[in-house]
């Protein structure tokens, strides 16, 4: 199993193959199809992150000490941007998670999604995975 | 006729590049962009008269007191108030409100009504909600209908004895509509209920004659019409702000004070507690006297040929469908494509630097109505062009293309 910072390298070496916003939101938009799809019984407000402009819905389940991470969202980049996240961070262990750096979103070009505003939906979408990790920590001890 | 090109040199900030394009700026409904001569205006005030207002006996002080002053005399005569104390000066709209709901907090009883509409922004749903829940007043609305305008029989069915306070906006922030608030004020003092009016989106596309309109309260803000942030405007009938309690506490709102008992000041400083916004009230003196000199005339009707232009060419998109269609409406178009998020089209327009606002434009009832997520918004002011216009088509046209 890789390493979450082998997986971020991984991300960002793919998106350094693109010279422009268009190339990479266009690849952004093609990985949010392969999106690991939440099961529709999880799409409600319990699943919502709060301060993101579109609506993105992540469950989290505890199997065989790691986290896998399910989500889905209304707006196609937003599916774009979850599905690197989980890429990144689901089937690792919650004190793997918990741990794990995030600055390789600099790296990718995406940075106006990681604008401290309100509308601001990557680093919301970061705290609730982090959050998640830390429930299953505090549920092993 | 207006010599856009010469305004534009005005704006400094819109030569700026944004993602490497020249920014198009289209979220003025949010804040207007701010013309030189009101930066400067700010400026010399820090460069030359700095000083606390109504204070002191020096120079500086008496200097920018006047100032402070004058503008105060520029807003009573761009909105043709009857006395200069009527116009208070505030942090903006909010504030404004605020002050009015916390008064009426002190007044109201159970079992009185406040009707506002369903086309408010929010910051005009929750004081009222706040004080019903403090005071057990019940709040009603007044419905839209699918154009975006007003349903008046809906009012008139929930006007009665019990109705204290109207609440409307003049005109609805994420649709345009400019309602028809002549009617609902003429119709709320039949049953002797007190209008406050929310002007913020209304008073940078025409200049409303208060005294005229018959209002109880109006609020708005200078950073809609070209003035700083930070700054706005309760405007009130004397007799009803004379009557409505102090918002705060503080210096310069008090005439005597001992550990007894404090006697008010008079208004408008009763209600001007602590150091106010100096330079800001003295930008938007400037704002007004910018505007005034292009003429509001000349902006209605360049405006109007804006918006006309806009909506032709928005709704010649394939899938695009503009919410808020009401004859009555200001340059602001709300738009969505087939079922794409107005997030997604958001970012994409952003990367071509056009500014546009996205999502609920804090006004969730009117979302529910039309039951989707949000829209997008362009809003446009006198220092737009056709050329801006033609570029956000072909931008959303190219947004369709990469999010179909």
């Amino acid at each position: 199993m890789k390493k979450i910072n082998e997986i971020q390298t991984e991300i960002v070496e793919e998106f350094s193959f693109f010279e422009d916003w268009l190339q990479r939101y266009e690849y952004l938009i093609e990985l949010g199809k392969s999106l690991p799809k939440i099961n529709s019984k999880f799409m409600t407000d319990d699943y919502l992150i709060n301060g993101c402009q579109s609506q993105v819905w992540l469950h989290a389940e505890f199997k065989k000490d790691k986290v896998i991470f399910t989500a889905e969202s209304d707006a196609i980049i937003s599916k774009g941007i979850i599905a690197i996240l989980i890429r990144a961070f689901s089937n690792q262990t919650p004190i793997e998670i918990i741990n794990a750096k995030t600055e390789f979103i600099d790296q990718i070009g995406l940075r106006e999604n990681l604008s401290p505003s309100r509308s601001n939906g990557m680093f919301s979408m970061i705290k609730q995975i982090k959050m998640y990790a830390l429930i299953f920590k505090t549920q092993l001890t | 006729m207006l010599d856009v090109k010469r305004i534009r040199k005005d704006f400094p900030i819109l030569n700026r590049l944004v993602n490497g394009k020249k920014l198009i700026y289209f979220d003025n409904a949010a804040t207007s962009q701010t013309p030189k001569q009101v930066i400067d205006a700010i400026s010399q005030y820090y460069f030359n008269n700095n000083s606390n207002v109504h204070r002191g006996v020096h120079f500086l002080s008496e200097e920018a007191t006047s100032a402070f002053e004058l503008s105060r005399n520029k807003i009573q005569e761009h909105f043709k108030i009857s006395k200069s104390c009527q116009v208070i000066f505030t942090s903006g709209t909010t504030h404004s409100i605020n002050i009015v709901a916390s008064g009426y907090a002190q007044k109201l009883k159970k079992g009185d009504e406040i009707i506002v509409s369903e086309l408010e922004h929010h910051s005009n749903i929750v004081p009222w909600q706040m004080l019903c829940e403090r005071v057990g007043t019940k709040l009603r609305v007044i419905r839209m209908n699918s154009q975006g305008n007003l349903d008046i029989k809906s009012f008139e069915k929930i006007l009665s004895k019990k109705t204290k306070l109207v609440f409307v906006n003049h005109v609805s922030n994420s649709l345009g509509t400019i309602n028809p608030i002549e009617e609902i004020i003429f119709k709320a003092h039949k049953y002797g209920a007190k209008v406050i009016i929310d002007g913020a989106q209304a008073v940078p596309h025409f200049n409303p004659n208060l005294q005229k309109l018959d209002v109880d309260y109006y609020a708005f803000s200078a950073h809609k019409l070209c003035g700083p942030t930070g700054v706005g405007v309760l405007y009130g009938k004397e007799e009803l702000l004379k009557d409505l309690p102090p918002y705060h506490g503080g210096g310069e709102m008090i005439s005597n004070v001992t550990f007894e008992k404090t006697t008010y000041a008079e208004i408008p400083y009763k209600f001007e507690a602590g150091t106010p916004n100096i330079s800001g009230v003295i930008g938007f003196g400037a704002a007004l006297d910018y505007l005034n000199n292009i003429g509001f005339n000349n902006i209605i009707s360049y405006e109007e040929e804006l918006l006309k232009y806009a909506t032709e060419k928005l709704n010649l998109i394939n899938g695009l469908k503009i919410f808020g269609e009401s004859i009555n409406k200001t340059s602001v178009i709300s738009f969505n494509v087939d079922e794409i998020h107005p997030y997604d089209i958001g970012l994409i327009l952003d990367k071509m630097g056009i500014a546009v606002r996205t999502g609920k434009h804090c006004t969730q009832p009117i979302m529910d109505f039309y039951n989707i997520p949000g829209t997008v918004r362009a809003s446009f002011a006198f220092y737009n062009t056709f050329e801006e216009i033609d570029k956000l088509v072909f931008a959303i046209n190219k947004a369709i293309n990469i999010l179909k």
